[in-house]
């Protein structure tokens, strides 16, 4: 009978479990999925990339790989890198998705990434110039989503964060009098990672209540979502509500009191992983 | 059209009109919005605006009374100036309301520019904005003044962003008296 109402009625099915306080999954309102990161070449699987990361949330798949190649900087920032994100939501991870061009979830995504590197200065687009007005960095980082079950951006942004920290970029010089440049393969130095953005997503049910970490069927059902993105200092560095129910300042504070908290349990994921993955 | 200062966009809704079938959602009326910058292709940048004016316009609009309807709304950039996803929301805003849809509250954009002494300042010119340490721009309903949608750029603190929220809640009261009085004067000629 459960069974019945979950895919006859899901609203009244999910409220029932909310007035208790909790989620059909078995967790807390405030609470996230288990999340597991694997980085780099021996336990993600990705060895042609500079770097990449794979993000367990739950059932939410996704992958990160940054791919480094070398251009010359804009006319107008000659002493610029680029940074290009490119999130794919392909027609594998979950069946809402065709294939074809990307639709505006997987755009409005992207934006987002871009926006959240560009608002921490996680990557200062100076440290990748390597030579001003010849040669700077383009790191592409593609997100790929293998498996679509809410949260993707809570997912994305910690993918991209955990492959940037394994990305090694070798050393660049530029030969004076050929002009050529020389790419020494054997000298590798990690990029310089300023801040560490972590995003916390809720959703808003029924005007009033805030989940954190949603299922793609409690986004479905939900009134709005909101994501905080903070840095370790504490400072916001991305509100994104895209409309949605109206919340109060108060409401918004709480999501931000959380999103802080949430922040330090990711940091203290990734430094654990990264400690583990490093060569003595 | 809407234009604060310079920015100027030309907003138009067409709906609740017959939709196609592969778009028609069962129970409600299902939205798009275009939005249509001054040179070039809609791009990213466009698409994701686009989704934060959909979802904006979602929660305002009554969509359970036209079921299996389309709503479209097509917003075309004619100077922008700063402060444009804002000009974009009040265009919205006023393109619905001279459609005559059921809404159950009315919105506004109010741009915010955190200065690197500070200080805040609203509706912000191209020239401030890229002074600017952090923009935030927040969509206020008229009901309690609460905050519909918040999109920010650049990084502040907490403290610093609930000021810019409560100086835009102060700001919405006088573009809702500009609503009021537009309004007015539109149909008083009649």
């Amino acid at each position: 009978l459960s069974i019945c109402s979950r895919t006859v009625e899901p609203l009244e099915y999910y409220r029932r479990f909310l007035k208790e306080n909790c989620r059909p999954d078995g967790r807390e309102l405030g609470e996230f999925r288990t999340t597991t990161v694997n980085i780099g070449k021996c336990l993600c699987s990705i060895t042609t990339a500079d770097g990449s990361a794979l993000v367990k949330l739950g059932n939410t798949t996704v992958i990160c790989g940054v791919k480094a190649e070398l251009a010359a900087p804009a006319v107008d920032s000659a002493n610029k890198g680029y940074i290009v994100p490119n999130v794919e939501l392909p027609s594998l991870c979950a069946e809402r998705f065709r294939s074809g061009p990307p639709g505006e979830e997987a755009q409005a995504a992207s934006q987002f990434i871009a926006d959240v590197i560009e608002n921490s200065q996680m990557i200062v687009k100076e440290d990748l110039c390597i030579a001003s007005g010849k040669l700077a960095w383009v790191l592409y980082c593609d997100i790929i989503c293998l498996d679509y079950d809410g949260n993707l951006l809570d997912a994305s942004v910690f993918a991209l964060l955990a492959a940037l920290k394994n990305v090694q970029l070798p050393l660049v010089t530029i030969n004076e009098e050929s002009g050529l440049s020389e790419v020494n393969l054997k000298q590798k130095n990690p990029l310089i990672i300023r801040k560490h953005p972590v995003a916390t997503s809720f959703a808003i049910f029924d005007d009033t209540l805030l989940i954190v970490d949603p299922t793609a069927e409690e986004e479905d059902l939900a009134t709005g979502t909101v994501t905080i993105v903070t840095d370790e200092e504490g400072r916001l560095c991305s509100v994104h509500k895209p409309g949605g129910s109206p919340l109060t300042g108060a409401k918004l504070q709480d999501c931000i009191t959380r999103a802080i908290t949430r922040h330090k349990e990711v940091k203290k994921l990734i430094d654990k992983v990264i400690k583990s993955i490093t060569p003595k | 059209s809407v234009s604060p200062g310079d920015t100027s966009v030309l907003a138009g809704l067409y709906g609740p009109a017959e939709a196609k079938v592969s778009k028609e959602l069962p129970d409600r009326a299902a939205l798009e919005v275009l939005l249509r910058p001054k040179v070039g292709l809609p791009g990213v940048l466009e698409r994701s605006r686009e989704q934060l004016l959909r979802q904006t316009c979602e929660a305002v609009v009554l969509g359970v009374l036209h079921p299996r309807t389309a709503i479209s709304l097509v917003l075309q950039v004619l100077s922008d100036a700063g402060s444009l996803l804002s000009c974009c929301l009040n265009a919205a805003c006023m393109a619905l309301l001279d459609a005559g849809l059921p809404l159950t509250a009315l919105f506004c954009g109010v741009t915010c520019a955190l200065q690197p002494d500070g200080t805040i300042l609203l509706d912000p010119t191209a020239r401030q904005e890229q002074d600017a340490r952090a923009i935030l721009t927040f969509a206020i309903a008229s009901s309690e003044r609460k905050v519909l949608m918040a999109t920010t750029k650049g990084s502040c603190s907490v403290e610093e962003m609930q000021q810019c929220l409560a100086a835009a809640q102060r700001a919405a009261n006088i573009i809702f008296q500009f609503y009021r009085d537009s309004v007015r004067r539109r149909y008083s000629k009649s």
